[in-house]
């Protein structure tokens, strides 16, 4: 059995509903709930923000990165894979960032070092990082959603939109 | 690129939407669902009041949530004539699967027709016949018309032997209750079809014959007992790939409440690997034993509990035969039946014979027969609940490896009791009600090789495709083909004539050694290819259908859309032919042979109920079934009491075995001797090759691949049909991921896709089996069994490539199937 890199405890009892008293505490790049409404009702999608999630300078080839998007709701996975993937951004064309809620029934993930993948502990689907997330064996109806990066001249590696429904939402913003 | 569906928002399910049963119906397992429907132009809420959890969803909804439903789970279908929202998502509150979806149900919704959304326009919607060289959408006036004059023609010249039925006989997708008594009724009761063969084996026949003659009936358990056992002993069969959700609601309960894990499959599969994960390895035990040598595995197993003493001997003593041999071996029981002394004559193998038979190690025969049978430190005895499916069912001597698997079950009492039963893991739902099919005779005729050597001038083909779905199918799709286009030459030769001049051209084809092909199928089939007449079925939601499950839940999953386009239910397409030909038959002055095809004045599918299953069981409505919800009633229903029907959680708890139709009501053992390979030239094809080609399923569309051959999702992650590979034969072969190849051998070639498989044994292949892009079917050799059960599994073959992967299969995940946490 391999270690779980990703996920602590704490993080896998806040999607359980543990911890709701954090949810209050937004990012001042993340859109309010209030402000993504306002917009997507009167848009035929929703209007992803752009949200800064980390710098090239900030990823070690392998090392799963935590982050969020487009809310802190939604955890994420950053990952720089040490080969250029399709869809994959920064210099080397291989940084990738993924949704870590298991499409099936919305257990955290954890991310496998050794072969790149994400992994459910609740009923074992699988999902490949270096293949946009496809699922390699698994009860998912989707393959895994991805969120679409950007790397500007600073490095500096941006969110801004993703493409499939993330789990447990209706609306991926909120 | 994995595909995406780029789809960041999915309307919400109103407060008030109507909401409806839905049993899945692509598997055995059935899990259960809800359905929503709601108009076009109107929508739920995030506020709690506005939707139909009643939950705050402009929230993040945590794991496992009832409020959520994924893209797949959602279209726009017709209802009444009208465009509607659909959602179909997992019902949390089925004992079945308690909210769990697969990857298969939950794309139910998905895998409708739809006009709006674009989805499974695969779907057939009119009839079609055969003219001026192509199908024509026709009335279904016209189509069944032709269908009875030349039936009836061909019958009245001969007999009802020259026609020749393929057909369904389970529940779900478009079987059910309704549809094998619509169709039974027609060729059982208004005719007495003798050549007739069922959807996956070239005969009308059990797959589980001996099972049934030694009186245990193959579904006689309960799912729960999964949950109370010592121990699963799963043989062939892998049920975290297919029966799913029996696997993770039921069995890895069990697991985790300290139940042992036997797995006895040549292969590592997925249920081996998830189970020592869920379970611990040191409570896993796979036996990964030579292909086709099962039943000398299960005497050394019998033996051994027997020469122990771990028997239930006051079980043996008051519920199995006592007298010796009770039926002896003949041309329809392939092994004689008798009491256990009787048996164990025949069955006496040591723990080293099998272990030389088998290539595993005695100690591990030991050690599953101690997890089997050993009593607790307390003297208590041990519970074990047995299960198997295709790995034996399509092995090698179909008849004596299930009856030696049964003997284990009968020998330590479990059957009948918590914890225990020796069932199949089933494909599809069952749901047969039929007239008596004795006529048909056993063993039955090989209706294959029937229609091969030229005999049979009409083929009624009933959401059969033989062309994925039989064996030494390269040879059956050559001379199918060639029959059925002397038909076609016939008819276009006949443009222009007369409805009669067209029928006699028709005839005089057949004759000519010509055949007459109808295909009632859901979409256009491979076989329907061949067709002259193709008959529009819907399935189950389009109908209301009735179906029970591998515990035998009854349940009725109600229709919520309409049938697509001018589609029906199989039961009212075969009342239409029935109707049609009693017509038909008048005209040609056939009176008292068209008085046979009165009694189908049906209206809905639940008249074809109530004339059939209703007929039988008096209990039994729509009504109260509706009522009865997801968890529906366990069969056989005994009554029904206090506003409920009343089932039968598990079969045989009185201890009075019946299956086999005998009085005393004692249960049977099976001499099963083994002699290995027991079908007409396995041996041969063996040493002449060097891979086994074994085929196997895969949880991404196991029993709906037909609809899966429209759908993105699925096209995606297989665009090919895999062939599981050692990545040490892919390298000797000079093959990539993803390459094409060949699989060639006496009896037809195949092709696929190459998937590395470090789990695989060398010189093995894994290949999915009934795949519309490569048919398994056709390098297996004819061989079937004393009653025409095939072995589809045993099959070997040399391996050549096609080509470099294409850009399909060069950028699909070829990564290792197992979990890695």
């Amino acid at each position: 059995m391999k270690c779980n890199r990703l996920v602590d405890a704490g993080r896998r009892q806040f999607l359980r509903g543990g911890m709701m008293a954090t949810a209050g505490a937004v990012a001042s790049t993340v859109m309010t709930p209030e402000q993504a409404k306002a917009q997507a009702q009167g848009l035929a999608r929703v209007d992803y923000p752009a949200n800064r999630l980390a710098n090239v300078a900030d990823l070690e080839v392998n090392e799963p990165l935590d982050v969020s998007y487009p809310d802190p709701d939604s955890p994420g996975v950053l990952l720089k894979l040490g080969q250029a993937v399709e869809g994959g951004v920064g210099p080397d064309g291989d940084i990738v960032a993924f949704s870590v809620l298991c499409p099936h029934k919305g257990w955290m993930m954890s991310y496998s070092a050794d072969d790149k993948t994400l992994n459910c502990p609740g009923h074992h689907s699988r999902f490949d990082c270096e293949s946009g997330g496809q699922q390699i064996w698994g009860h998912a109806t989707s393959n895994l959603a991805q969120f679409q990066l950007s790397v500007d001249d600073d490095g500096e590696i941006f969110a801004n939109g993703v493409d499939e429904l993330i789990y447990g939402r209706l609306s991926n913003v909120l | 690129m994995a595909y995406k569906r780029q789809i960041d928002r999915l309307p919400i399910i109103p407060a008030d939407a109507d909401e409806f049963n839905v049993s899945c119906h692509y598997c055995i397992v059935g899990c259960g669902y809800k359905a929503y429907t709601w108009p076009m132009n109107k929508q739920g809420g995030t506020a709690p009041s506005e939707n139909k959890f009643g939950v705050d969803l402009s929230e993040q909804q945590f794991m496992e949530s009832e409020a959520w439903y994924a893209p797949s789970m959602y279209n726009i279908v017709k209802q009444n004539g009208r465009d509607v929202h659909l959602v179909v998502k997992p019902d949390a509150n089925c004992v079945v699967n308690s909210g769990l979806g697969s990857i298969r149900g939950a794309r139910m919704a998905e895998n409708r027709p739809s006009r709006v959304t674009g989805t499974q326009q695969q779907r057939l919607s009119d009839p079609m016949v055969w003219r001026n060289g192509v199908w024509q959408p026709t009335s279904w006036d016209d189509a069944l018309d032709l269908v009875a004059r030349v039936t009836a023609k061909v019958v009245m010249q001969g007999s009802e032997d020259d026609i020749v039925v393929s057909m369904f006989d389970h529940g779900g997708s478009a079987g059910g209750y309704e549809n094998t008594w619509g169709t039974g009724k027609l060729y059982f009761d208004s005719m007495k079809i003798k050549n007739c063969r069922i959807h996956n084996r070239p005969a009308y026949n059990s797959e589980v014959h001996s099972s049934r003659d030694m009186g245990v009936d193959e579904l006689n358990y309960a799912y729960e007992d999964y949950t109370l056992t010592d121990t699963i002993f799963m043989v062939g069969a892998n049920s975290m790939e297919t029966q799913t959700n029996l696997y993770l609601n039921h069995m890895v309960p069990g697991l985790q409440n300290g139940a042992k894990m036997i797995v006895v499959d040549p292969r590592r599969t997925l249920t081996i690997a998830s189970s020592e994960q869920y379970a611990g390895p040191e409570n896993v035990l796979h036996l990964a034993i030579k292909e086709g040598t099962d039943m000398a595995l299960f005497n050394a197993l019998m033996t051994h509990i027997v020469d122990q003493g771990w028997v239930d001997s006051d079980f043996i003593t008051k519920s199995t035969f006592q007298g010796g041999e009770a039926v002896e071996q003949d041309a329809a029981h392939p092994a004689g039946l008798g009491s256990l002394d009787y048996a164990m004559q025949t069955c006496r193998t040591s723990l080293d014979e099998a272990a030389e038979i088998c290539g595993v190690p005695a100690a591990d025969i030991r050690q599953a027969a101690e997890w089997i049978a050993q009593p607790h430190d307390d003297g208590s005895r041990r519970k074990c609940v047995t299960c198997y499916e295709k790995g034996i069912i399509w092995g090698n001597d179909n008849y004596r490896t299930i009856g030696a698997l049964v003997n284990i079950a009968l020998a330590t009492g479990n059957v009948g009791r918590e914890g225990g039963g020796v069932c199949r893991l089933g494909g599809h739902q069952e749901g047969y009600f039929r007239p008596s099919e004795a006529h048909v005779g056993r063993p039955a005729e090989y209706i294959d090789q029937f229609l091969i050597r030229g005999l049979g001038g009409v083929h009624h083909i009933w959401a059969c495709d033989h062309y994925k779905t039989t064996l030494n199918a390269s040879e059956f799709k050559r001379v199918h083909k060639r029959r059925s286009d002397m038909v076609k030459d016939a008819i276009d030769m006949a443009a222009g004539g007369t409805r009669e001049q067209v029928v006699d051209a028709i005839v005089s084809a057949i004759n000519a050694g010509g055949l007459f092909v109808v295909d009632v199928d859901i979409i256009h089939s491979q076989i329907g290819q061949n067709a002259h007449v193709i008959l529009p079925a819907c399935e189950s939601n389009e109908m209301n259908l009735t179906s029970m499950n591998g515990e035998r839940r009854l349940r009725l999953s109600e229709k919520y859309m309409d049938p697509f386009g001018n589609s029906k239910p199989d039961a009212l397409i075969a009342a239409g032919i029935a109707q049609h030909m009693e017509r038909v038959l008048r005209e040609m002055g056939e009176d008292a042979y068209a008085d046979q095809f009165k009694g189908y004045d049906w209206e809905t599918e639940e008249d074809a109920f109530m004339d059939g299953y209703g007929s039988a069981h008096t209990d039994v409505t729509y009504e109260r079934l509706r009522a009865a919800g997801n968890n529906g009633v366990q069969e056989p229903v005994l009554g029904y009491e206090d506003g409920q029907l009343v089932g039968t959680p598990r079969l045989y708890t009185d201890g009075v075995f019946t299956r086999h139709g005998r009085e005393d009501g004692k249960a049977l053992f099976c001499a099963a001797g083994w002699r290995g390979w027991q079908a007409p030239g396995k041996a041969r094809e063996q040493a002449a090759h060097r891979f086994w080609i074994n085929n196997v399923r895969a949880n991404i569309f196991w029993q709906n691949q037909f609809l899966d051959q429209d759908n993105d999702f699925v096209q995606d992650r297989y665009p090919h049909p895999f062939v599981e590979m050692h990545p040490d034969d892919m390298v000797d072969l000079g093959l990539n991921p993803g390459d094409l190849l060949e699989i060639i051998n006496d009896n037809g070639v195949t092709q696929g896709m190459a998937y590395p498989m470090p789990t695989l044994k060398q010189n093995t292949v894994a290949m999915v089996f009934g795949s519309p892009a490569g048919s398994q079917g056709n390098v297996v050799n004819p061989g079937v069994n004393e009653l025409v059960l095939p072995d589809y599994k045993h099959c070997w073959g040399d391996i050549r490539k096609i080509s470099d992967a294409t850009e399909q299969t060069r950028n699909i995940s070829f990564k290792s199937h197992e979990i890695m946490l």
